[in-house]
């Protein structure tokens, strides 16, 4: 089957920490807001897809229909660290791309609570590996990778805090972000050191959050009217293959790498058609490094790149207009379709104050440590 | 149990082993057919997929660092600020560890710089009330 697959309906809730709620109810609220936009019920969907991390052993996408509408529809809970929601909705687009089913549902929805993910590390005889065999510590991991790049290239700590200034500038616009604070340079350069050259503003917030979307196939979508459909161009999800320092420090490039390669295969088209971009600035030296990655510029120009203020708002190829994981915050599981949900609403002209003039293809990009990639290219109808 | 196990200290890492003579080395596993050599058991070669017996190998002392982190938020108990290393092992494959013996700052710790792989005693103790023996990176003399 080679029939285009389409978004009909996209929302997410607003986020933030609701520690009194349920990840059900997360998950709920956000099927509806996407039922609703797709101007269709729960019982027009065909099949759910649920991305989770914390609590995907307890049948969320079950849960959620026990909310919403117990139809009886097969449910594929899905973790991917990171990546989950974005695996969530690939797996409901392969299910319609396939032809087995015309309506399906993908729902990404998280709870975290506060604090630094993972643990200790102790092991059977308690002792911590932390500290003493490194960090396992994201902030760190991510913080070596930003390193890796100076070393290469030159690249400062400014560079990396660069991102943090125009994300934080950009959730501002967003009201369905966590934050809206205007963070400046000596902002963020001087909050707390968490892992250098990460300093605290330079971190993804924890937060809880949800975010859904209705995916159909070319003869429904024509069915119901593609007003403001979105057809999702391509779908691509990689792990790590074997590169020299993988198993000693994840090797976050190369699997994203790939995915773009094939993704931007698969669209027939390159990083210089794309329009925005919502990539995974799960820190700020991360952002840095998917430029490269995703080829928004040459390898070791990323550092030059966000001192251009290309990927401002307004600038060649705006790069996390939502505020991404810095300041609208970083629900694991929810993380993948909210990229959806921002890109799909730019390319519909109905992103507002901070609305990307003319977008015509948008990227969404997420990577979850372990290693999971995920890229998809989205076109406005 | 051998009299010689029962003589070594417990170690942080399966891969920390000790010589007749009874120093601490690391021991790597290297793929047969390929070459590559890791720190941890496998089934086969992630690199060639080969599955021929891999082939113990004493990991070398001397590395360069890759590439590092200055940690200093981490979990209750962990004492901050220490010096995430990455290290590329000479002619071996790259290891994990603590960076110490040098101020945890940037103006100290420089990518590329030489380094040595020692081991030291840990406060950890196990149920027998031995001391538990790790490894870590200092910054080559000379
Ligand atoms: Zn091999």
């Amino acid at each position: 089957m080679s029939e285009d697959v389409y978004v009909l309906g996209v929302d997410m809730i607003k986020f933030g920490r609701f520690p009194h709620r349920t990840i059900d109810g997360l998950g709920a609220e956000a099927a509806l807001l996407a039922l609703d936009d797709a101007g269709l019920g729960i019982k027009d969907m065909q099949a759910l897809y649920l991305g989770n991390v914390g609590h995907v052993t307890q049948f969320v996408g079950q849960k959620i229909l026990q909310q919403i509408g117990q139809t009886g529809i097969p449910v594929v809970n899905c973790t991917n660290a990171c990546a989950s929601g974005a695996t969530a909705f690939r797996e409901a687009y392969l299910a319609v791309k396939s032809g087995e089913y015309d309506l399906v549902l993908a729902v990404g929805a998280e709870q975290m609570g506060k604090g630094l993910l993972g643990n200790a590390g102790g092991g059977d005889d308690g002792i911590p590996r932390e500290g003493l065999l490194g960090s396992r510590l994201m902030p760190a991991l991510f913080a070596e990778v930003g390193m890796e790049h100076s070393r290469k290239y030159g690249t400062k700590p400014e560079h990396f805090a660069k991102v943090s200034v125009k994300n934080h500038h950009h959730s501002t616009l967003n009201p369905k972000a966590m934050y809206q604070i205007e963070t400046p340079l000596e902002d963020v350069m001087g909050a707390e050191m968490i892992a250098y050259p990460n300093t605290k503003l330079m971190c993804s917030v924890n937060v809880d959050g949800s975010a859904a979307a209705v995916i159909a196939s070319a003869k429904k979508a024509r069915e119901l009217g593609m007003g403001r459909a979105v057809r999702v161009r391509a779908s691509a999800l990689t792990s790590d293959r074997f590169t020299q320092r993988d198993l000693t420090l994840p090797d976050f490039n190369t699997c994203t790498r790939d995915a773009a390669r094939i993704a931007y295969e698969k669209a027939g088209i390159g990083p210089q058609d794309i329009n925005l971009v919502e990539l995974h600035d799960c820190f700020a030296t991360a952002e840095i490094v998917h430029y490269e990655n995703l080829g928004l510029c040459g390898e070791g120009e990323a550092g030059a790149f966000i001192d251009s203020g290309a990927t401002w708002l307004g600038g060649k190829v705006p790069v996390n207009v939502s505020g991404g994981l810095l300041s609208k915050g970083h629900p694991l599981g929810a993380t993948g379709i909210a990229n959806i949900y921002e890109v799909a609403t730019h390319l519909r002209g109905e992103a507002g104050a901070r609305q990307v003039e003319g977008a015509r293809l948008g990227l969404t990009h997420v990577l979850g440590l372990g290693q999971a990639c995920a890229v998809h290219v989205l076109e406005k109808v | 149990m051998s009299d010689t196990a029962l003589a070594n200290p417990p170690t942080i890492v399966p891969f920390l082993k000790f010589g007749a003579d009874g120093a601490p080395y690391l021991e790597g596993q290297q793929c047969a057919d390929c070459g590559e050599i890791y720190t941890t058991e496998r089934m086969a070669c992630s690199k060639c997929f080969s599955r021929k017996p891999f082939k113990a190998v004493r990991l070398p002392t001397t590395g360069e660092l890759y590439t590092f982190s200055i940690v200093h938020r981490s979990y209750p108990g962990i004492k901050v600020p220490f010096v995430s290393a990455t290290v590329d092992l000479d002619g071996a494959c790259s290891l994990k560890g603590t960076l110490i013996d040098v101020e945890p700052d940037p103006e100290h710790v420089k990518t590329g710089m030489k380094v040595e792989v020692v081991f030291r005693e840990l406060e950890h103790k196990n149920k027998e009330g031995r001391t538990y023996v790790s490894y870590f990176f200092v910054p080559k003399k000379g």
